[in-house]
C-alpha cells in the first residue's frame, strides 16, 4: 500500500560554483601577492598626514634603524633585463678593487636591502642563509674617512638616471644621523626626496577650533 | 563534478537498481582548503603601500652667490628639542632671547603656526571644503596648481626655519614636516642649529628645572 514514499534526501548543496569562485579569487591572490622582501633590518616608519603612495619602481632608499645604522637599496629595474643592481655592484666592487663572480652578482640582484661595509660584502653574499647574512649587517659606513653610502648612491645614479630616492627611517633614529645622510644626499646633488611615513590612524588632522572652516 | 551530481539523481529514482553509490566526491575538505588559503592571502596581499612625504631642499649657494635675505619679522625659527617637545622664538637668534615651549598636540605648535599662517591657510582651506561640497569643480591638478599660487603670493605668512637638538629623534623631524603640511606653510627649510641658539636653549632647560611641570 503505502508504496509512495517521499524519500527524505538531505538537501545536497552543489558547491562546484563555490570551489570555482574560490579558486578564481585564491590564483588571484597568489599572482598579486608580493612578498616582502629580506629586510636588512626592521624598520618602524614614523606616521604622518601625507596620502601620497611610494613611486612604483626605479626606487633608492636609504634606510635608517633604530640603533642608527644605515642601509641601502636600489630597484632591479622595472624589468628583469635592466640588471640595475649588477652594474652597480660591479661598478662599487671596482672601486674598491674587489671583483665579483657571476654568482654573487646573480645572489646580489636576488636580494632587497643590505648594509656593511666594502670588504664584507663578498662574504655576505656567500652566506649560506638569511641568519647568517643578518648577523653580518652592521650598518654602512657614513664617515668623511670612509663614506661608502655616498660610493652607493654615485654609482646607483649613474646606472640610472630617473632615479627617485626616499629615506626610509625609523622612528626611534636619531637626527644627527638623519642630518648626515641628508648631507650626503645634497652633496651628491639630490635636494629632492621622498620621506617613507605610515598613514596616521585617523586621516584628518584635528585642528584647533577657531581654524575648522565650515 | 556537476555530472557526477547528475547521475545520482537518476540513480535515486530508479528504485530496483542496486544501491551503488555513485562516485560523488566530497568537496568540503578542498573547500575549506582553499577558504582558508584565500583567507590567508588576503590577509598578507599589502594593498596599502607606505606612503612618502616629499621635500625638497634649497640648492646649495654656489661660492659667489649669496644666500637669500630673510625678512626677520617673518622668520619663524623652531628648534626640536628632546621629549617631543619643540622650542620656539620669531627674528634673529640674540643671547637671553626667551624661547617659547609648545608640544605636537592641535593647540600646541599647530595652533601657533596657524595664527601666523591665517591667510593663506584660510584660503586654501576654503578652497579644498568648496571642492568637496561641490561649490568648485576643478579637475585634481588645477586644485593643485591653485594651492602651489597661492604658496607663492604668499607675502605675510611665516617662514619656518625648522633646527634639531642632538638628542631628537627622527619621529619629531617627522611629525614637524607634517605639521607643515597641515598648516599649508608655504616656506619652510632644514637648518643646522646655531651655538647662539644651542645657548638660548640651554638657558630655557635650565630655568625650567623640572620639565615635566612645563605645559
Amino acid at each position: 500500500m503505502g508504496k509512495i514514499k517521499i524519500a527524505v534526501k538531505t538537501p545536497r548543496i552543489d558547491m562546484t560554483p563555490m570551489v570555482d569562485l574560490f579558486f578564481l579569487l585564491l590564483v588571484f591572490f597568489i599572482l598579486t601577492a608580493t612578498f616582502r622582501p629580506e629586510e636588512a633590518a626592521p624598520i618602524k616608519t614614523p606616521t604622518s598626514t601625507s596620502q601620497t603612495p611610494i613611486p612604483d619602481g626605479h626606487l633608492m632608499t636609504i634606510l635608517i634603524s633604530k640603533g642608527d645604522k644605515v642601509y641601502f637599496n636600489v630597484d632591479n629595474g622595472t624589468d628583469s633585463t635592466e640588471h640595475i643592481r649588477a652594474k652597480v655592484l660591479q661598478a662599487f666592487g671596482s672601486n674598491y678593487k674587489i671583483k665579483f663572480t657571476p654568482k654573487e652578482i646573480k645572489k646580489f640582484e636576488g636580494l632587497a636591502s643590505f648594509g656593511l661595509p666594502a670588504v664584507k660584502l663578498k662574504d655576505f653574499l656567500n652566506a649560506p642563509d638569511q641568519k647568517t647574512r643578518e648577523a653580518m649587517q652592521e650598518g654602512i659606513p657614513i664617515d668623511s674617512l670612509d663614506n661608502q653610502l655616498t660610493m652607493w648612491i654615485r654609482f646607483a645614479r649613474t646606472y640610472n638616471n630617473d632615479l627617485k630616492v626616499a629615506i626610509k627611517g625609523d622612528g626611534d633614529a636619531t637626527y644627527p644621523v638623519v642630518k648626515k645622510v641628508i648631507a650626503i644626499l645634497t652633496d651628491n646633488n639630490v635636494y629632492k626626496f621622498d620621506l617613507t611615513t605610515d598613514l596616521k590612524a585617523g586621516i584628518a588632522a584635528e585642528l584647533p577650533a577657531e581654524f575648522i572652516i565650515k | 563534478m556537476a555530472e557526477i551530481v547528475q547521475e545520482e539523481g537518476h540513480k535515486g529514482k530508479g528504485k530496483r537498481k542496486a544501491k551503488k553509490h555513485g562516485t560523488h566526491i566530497d568537496m568540503t575538505p578542498m573547500v575549506d582548503l582553499a577558504c582558508l588559503l584565500l583567507t590567508f592571502f588576503m590577509l598578507t596581499t599589502a594593498f596599502n603601500k607606505p606612503k612618502v612625504m616629499e621635500i625638497i631642499l634649497p640648492e646649495k649657494p654656489k661660492n659667489n652667490e649669496k644666500p637669500p635675505e630673510l625678512d626677520k619679522d617673518r622668520a619663524l625659527n623652531i628648534i626640536l628639542v628632546e621629549n617631543d617637545k619643540v622650542l620656539w622664538y620669531v627674528g634673529m637668534a640674540e643671547p637671553g632671547k626667551q624661547l617659547a615651549e609648545a608640544d605636537f598636540s592641535k593647540e600646541g605648535i599647530r595652533k601657533i603656526l596657524l595664527q601666523r599662517n591665517k591667510e593663506l591657510y584660510t584660503s586654501i582651506a576654503k578652497q579644498t571644503r568648496d571642492l568637496t561640497v561641490g561649490k568648485l569643480k576643478l579637475t585634481r591638478d588645477s586644485a593643485e596648481a591653485r594651492i602651489k599660487r597661492y604658496y607663492k603670493a604668499d607675502k605675510f605668512g611665516p617662514i619656518v626655519l625648522i633646527k634639531a637638538a642632538d638628542g631628537v629623534k627622527y619621529r619629531n623631524l617627522v611629525d614637524i614636516i607634517d605639521e607643515m603640511a597641515i598648516t599649508n606653510i608655504a616656506r619652510y627649510s632644514l637648518v643646522d642649529i646655531n651655538p647662539v641658539e644651542k645657548m638660548m636653549v640651554q638657558a630655557h632647560v635650565s630655568s625650567k628645572p623640572s620639565a615635566t611641570a612645563i605645559k
